[in-house]
């Protein structure tokens, strides 16, 4: 269990976290989502004590982090940020930490084993791809058996063998019960991996809810509607009340009315449905929905930029017939 | 207590792990030793020459550590190192989140360290001092000698104490290229200039290596710049001071910065 | 156009890339798939000209890289984010670029403009985020305006925003006729944004069709039907029909069934015959990550032994119980001994029935709608 309240932290001028308060519980995933600059990193890094709060508290367990007897047996953590000494083998990287909080020497083999760098415990993590940096960053995470962990952009730079594992192991890592806080990029990955949501935008805090809530509040729920009858589907809807789009693809999209309902309209009226799906926006829309607006670095949304189109052929083409 | 031990255990582990570390010991014994010998070596062959003045203050013991003022950078290289690098390489990150209790880091690490450079120091002042004395062939002393035991124990604690400074530095610094950039020049060039010229050598007796070679002198008036205002372990005494100075403000930048 | 003929790349004894033919067509983004180590890097400095093939070519527009006429305009490509000089600006690195292949300056703000980093410009990129560099290479990829582009990883250490940036800059750099190339790890991100996929394990070419062939071909799609809550006999005599007509019925948590073998409108057919009224009728496409890594099961390139499917122990508390390993696909040594002749083991293999192999019905919606629209006019009708 983590609990934050009233978490402040300024840097000068800027506030990069700003009076956030919630918890989070054991047992499930926890997505930790926002835009970059949202404060994030910083959350994590005054979650580790690395960072002192310029006010507000933060508990692990019930305990501030710099309380903790040998905090790696209660809380392990994969930062975003390179934290290895690259002169140092993966081996030894992971028994001095081992050491330092009393952990068996015997552990270290174990959790290489587990992330898969056996073949290179006793190779520096200077030569390391940044998939191999990210196994190396979890078995650190995983070295004190700890009941909570947290991973900042966990996948990044592994193949899809080890993002598949990543998610497993997480979600397995939930269900024994610990608690599992992890931030990512990522949205349909983490649609796959989460099931709560902790979500931020220039330092406060937005939304703190489940999955399926959070998608159901921030984005259009509709069911999907294919029949070889059409314009009788159509004319049923039309006189119950109910209106429905056609789409290009020869679907209806019907807003706003249960598929169970729709389903008995088609029953009564002895029409043949091919599809009454049920669909759901992606968590991507439902994010972007929210932290339109909360977002640091603008790219410009070129394609429809006047001077775009110039020529027909997109930007760049201006200065080529100008030559 | 026995948390205290891990984190030893721990931080032991970190300085035999990393090779470049090490090679600065090793590398600061091969310097030392190596030069003091060679400059035993010409000293013995030119001795003749020497003016009057220089044979009445000739310190034979002093000159068999002529090779430390090269040899100390490399012990100041290892200081960086232990301590910078935690912070270039991001493992500071690693180390406090297992450690939060900084100050028990601080310490844990210093000790380490200060015990390993402990050994070498006194194994290098040792083996320079007997390397020097025999190619100084007649010249020689020894040990046996009123203040050359001192003298060489005291070799030992210079290197240590420049190395702990070395560290106190790059805790407040918190970067190896700032740490070398600053404490390199200034104990190569800087310190030596200051303790020579005339007009600045009143201030320059005060720095830490000018005040803590002093130790290592036996004849008065051996050293360079002649008369000093205090003994040798008066001199080692101010060179404790910085090296204490240092350490505290290592200690209040890491407590009180963001890792 | 991209065109490789029995592309080869040897280094020592190990083989890198073996005998791969394939073309990356204009107009279409093509996503470039293969587990660590197999070989998607060396093709993509070969076709770059980094590196030499063994035997075999690879052209770009016709040519062989390094005879490419003014190639910083025919090729734009984004290798690696930290390639970027980390003292130099942003604009000036573009600059330097620029003016190398006399690319006009103002073309520099421009690109800054389109990659969203107009504002950083005059930083040092040695402050930049990983994203922020990544923005920086797309940027210096788009300076030549070129036909061809080739991206490793374009998405990696974006935020949201960038990520859907970056996959509508590669579907309009596509649509506007340019060759798209992009070589990515996340399937989810591929499947929304590639067209064609070629696939490659252990150097050597595993697949190269369009993204929905490759899905169908490899997984398997179901249904989800619900019939009404609370008339459990109308779900019985669904189940039954189902059966009967040799579908695959498994029921779902939510009182759901989950229908293989047997196509939606059959499905309907079947409860309208059983007068069973349905409350949801969906098609669930297997997803690209599922096909992907049933086709590249025995490319990986090291495997642990250990069961991927179990993890840690369940721990008494904090200090007590250290888990058992649970594995993860390991690593070999960089530069290691190559690719050991190792079969797949066992427990890493997917259980059969969750990939059997594909049914009749889990082609695209859109065209499995089309043949059976019979009472629907056709434009025959009104001739």
């Amino acid at each position: 269990m983590i609990e934050l309240e009233g978490l402040t932290k300024r840097y000068g001028e800027k506030v990069a976290v700003d009076h956030l308060t919630f918890s989070v519980r054991p047992g499930v995933v926890t997505g930790f989502l926002g835009p970059n600059g949202a404060g994030k990193s910083t959350t994590m890094r005054l979650l580790l004590g690395l960072d002192r709060p310029t006010a507000g508290d933060i508990r692990i367990d019930g305990r501030h982090y710099d309380q903790l007897r040998d905090p790696l047996n209660y809380i392990g953590a994969l930062l975003e940020a390179k934290s290895v000494h690259g002169g140092r083998s993966a081996y030894n990287h992971l028994l001095c930490l081992a050491q330092s909080n009393g952990i068996p020497e015997r552990r270290v083999p174990e959790v290489l084993d587990m992330v898969g760098l056996t073949a290179v415990a006793k190779k520096r993590p200077k030569g390391f791809s940044l998939g191999m940096g990210q196994r190396l960053g979890i078995a650190q995470a995983l070295l004190g058996d700890p009941r909570i962990v947290m991973f900042d952009e966990p996948v990044n730079g592994l193949d899809p063998e080890g993002i598949h594992w990543v998610r497993t192991l997480m979600q397995q890592l939930a269900a024994e019960g610990r608690t599992v806080f992890v931030s990512s990029h990522l949205m349909s990955e983490m649609s796959l991996t989460a099931e709560h949501l902790v979500v931020i935008g220039q330092g406060k805090l937005m939304a703190d809810t489940s999955m399926a809530a959070f998608i159901h509040e921030n984005s259009r729920t509709y069911v999907r509607l294919r029949t070889p009858e059409p314009e009788r589907l159509r004319n049923v809807l039309h006189t119950a009340g109910i209106p429905a789009v056609a789409v290009s693809d020869g679907s209806l999209e019907v807003e706003n009315v249960a598929a169970a309902r729709l389903g008995e309209l088609a029953a009564e009226h002895r029409i043949v449905l091919h599809e009454l799906s049920p669909q759901q926006a992606s968590l991507e829309e439902a994010f972007m929905q929210l932290t339109a607006g909360s977002v640091e670095y603008h790219a410009h949304t070129t394609a429809e930029g006047p001077e775009a189109r110039r020529g027909g052929q997109g930007w760049g083409q201006g200065w080529q017939e100008g030559r | 207590m026995a948390h205290t031990t891990r984190v030893l255990q721990s931080e032991w582990t970190k300085v035999r792990s990393v090779r470049s570390t090490l090679w600065t010991l090793f590398a600061a014994f091969i310097v030392t030793v190596g030069l003091s010998a060679l400059i035993c070596a010409f000293t013995n062959s030119g001795y003749d020459d020497f003016s009057a003045e220089e044979k009445a203050t000739f310190d034979p013991t002093f000159i068999s550590f002529a090779g430390m003022t090269l040899g100390q950078l490399a012990m100041i290289a290892f200081g960086v190192l232990v301590v910078a690098n935690e912070y270039s390489t991001g493992m500071i990150r690693s180390s406090l989140s297992a450690v939060p209790q900084r100050g028990t880091f601080m310490a844990c690490k210093l000790l380490v360290a200060t015990a390993l450079v402990l050994v070498v120091g006194m194994l290098t002042s040792f083996i320079t001092f007997f390397v020097g004395q025999a190619l100084l062939g007649d010249l020689g002393t020894s040990l046996g000698e009123p203040g050359v035991t001192r003298a060489v124990i005291g070799g030992g604690l210079y290197m240590t104490l420049i190395t702990l400074f070395a560290m106190g530095v790059s805790f407040v610094l918190r970067s190896p290229l700032l740490a070398f950039g600053i404490l390199m020049p200034f104990f190569f060039l800087i310190s030596n200039i200051l303790g020579s010229v005339s007009a600045t050598r009143n201030v320059g007796h005060y720095l830490p290596d000018q005040a803590g070679s002093m130790i290592m002198s036996v004849v008065e008036g051996g050293m360079e710049g002649g008369d000093r205002p205090y003994g040798p372990w008066g001199g080692l005494l101010i060179m404790v001071g910085w090296v204490i100075a240092a350490l505290i403000a290592g200690y209040l930048v890491l407590k009180k910065r963001d890792a | 156009m991209i065109e490789a003929y029995g592309l080869t790349k040897r280094y020592g004894a190990k083989t890198a890339v073996y005998n791969l033919s394939f073309q990356v067509r204009p107009g279409a983004v093509t996503g470039f798939l293969g587990p660590n180590g197999s070989g998607k890097s060396t093709t993509m400095r070969m076709i770059l000209g980094l590196d030499e093939p063994t035997s075999g070519q690879v052209t770009v527009g016709g040519y062989n890289f390094r005879n490419l006429p003014n190639a910083p305009r025919q090729v734009g490509a984004l290798l690696d984010a930290k390639a970027v000089h980390s003292g130099r600006n942003a604009r000036n690195h573009l600059l330097s670029l620029a003016q190398l292949s006399g690319i006009p300056a103002r073309r520099v703000d421009e690109v800054l403009g389109v990659v969203g980093l107009q504002e950083v410009g005059s930083k040092r990129s040695k402050g930049f985020s990983l994203g922020m560099g990544q923005r920086l290479g797309i940027a210096a990829a788009l300076l030549g305006d070129p036909q061809v582009l080739l991206f490793d990883e374009p998405v990696n250490g974006l935020d949201p925003e960038g990520i859907l940036w970056v996959r509508n800059l590669m579907k309009r750099l596509a649509s506007e006729g340019r060759t798209v190339f992009v070589s990515s790890h996340l399937m989810s991100e591929m499947a929304q944004t590639a067209d064609h996929l070629i696939v490659i394990g252990r150097g050597q070419m595993m697949a190269d069709t369009s993204v929905d062939n490759f899905i169908a071909q490899n997984s398997v799609g179901f249904a989800r039907v619900r019939t009404p809550d609370g008339e459990p006999e109308q779900r019985e005599k669904l189940g039954a029909a189902l059966a009967a007509a040799g579908g695959q019925v498994q029921p779902e948590e939510d009182g759901a069934l989950r229908v293989t073998g047997v196509p939606l409108p059959q499905i309907s057919d079947l409860a309208h015959g059983a007068d069973v009224r349905l409350w949801e009728l969906s098609p669930h496409q297997a997803s690209l990550e599922e096909a992907y890594m049933r086709m590249t099961q025995g490319a990986v390139d090291y495997r642990s032994t250990a069961d991927q499917r179990t993890g840690l122990q369940t721990p008494a508390g904090p200090p007590a119980g250290y888990g058992a390993p649970g594995g993860a696909p390991p690593y070999g040594a960089p530069g290691g001994a190559g690719y050991p002749p190792q079969q797949p083991q066992p427990q890493g293999q997917p259980q059969p029935q969750q990939y059997a192999p594909p049914q009749g019905w889990q082609a695209p919606p859109a065209q499995a709608a089309a043949p059976t629209t019979t009472a629907a006019p056709t434009p025959e009708d009104h001739r």
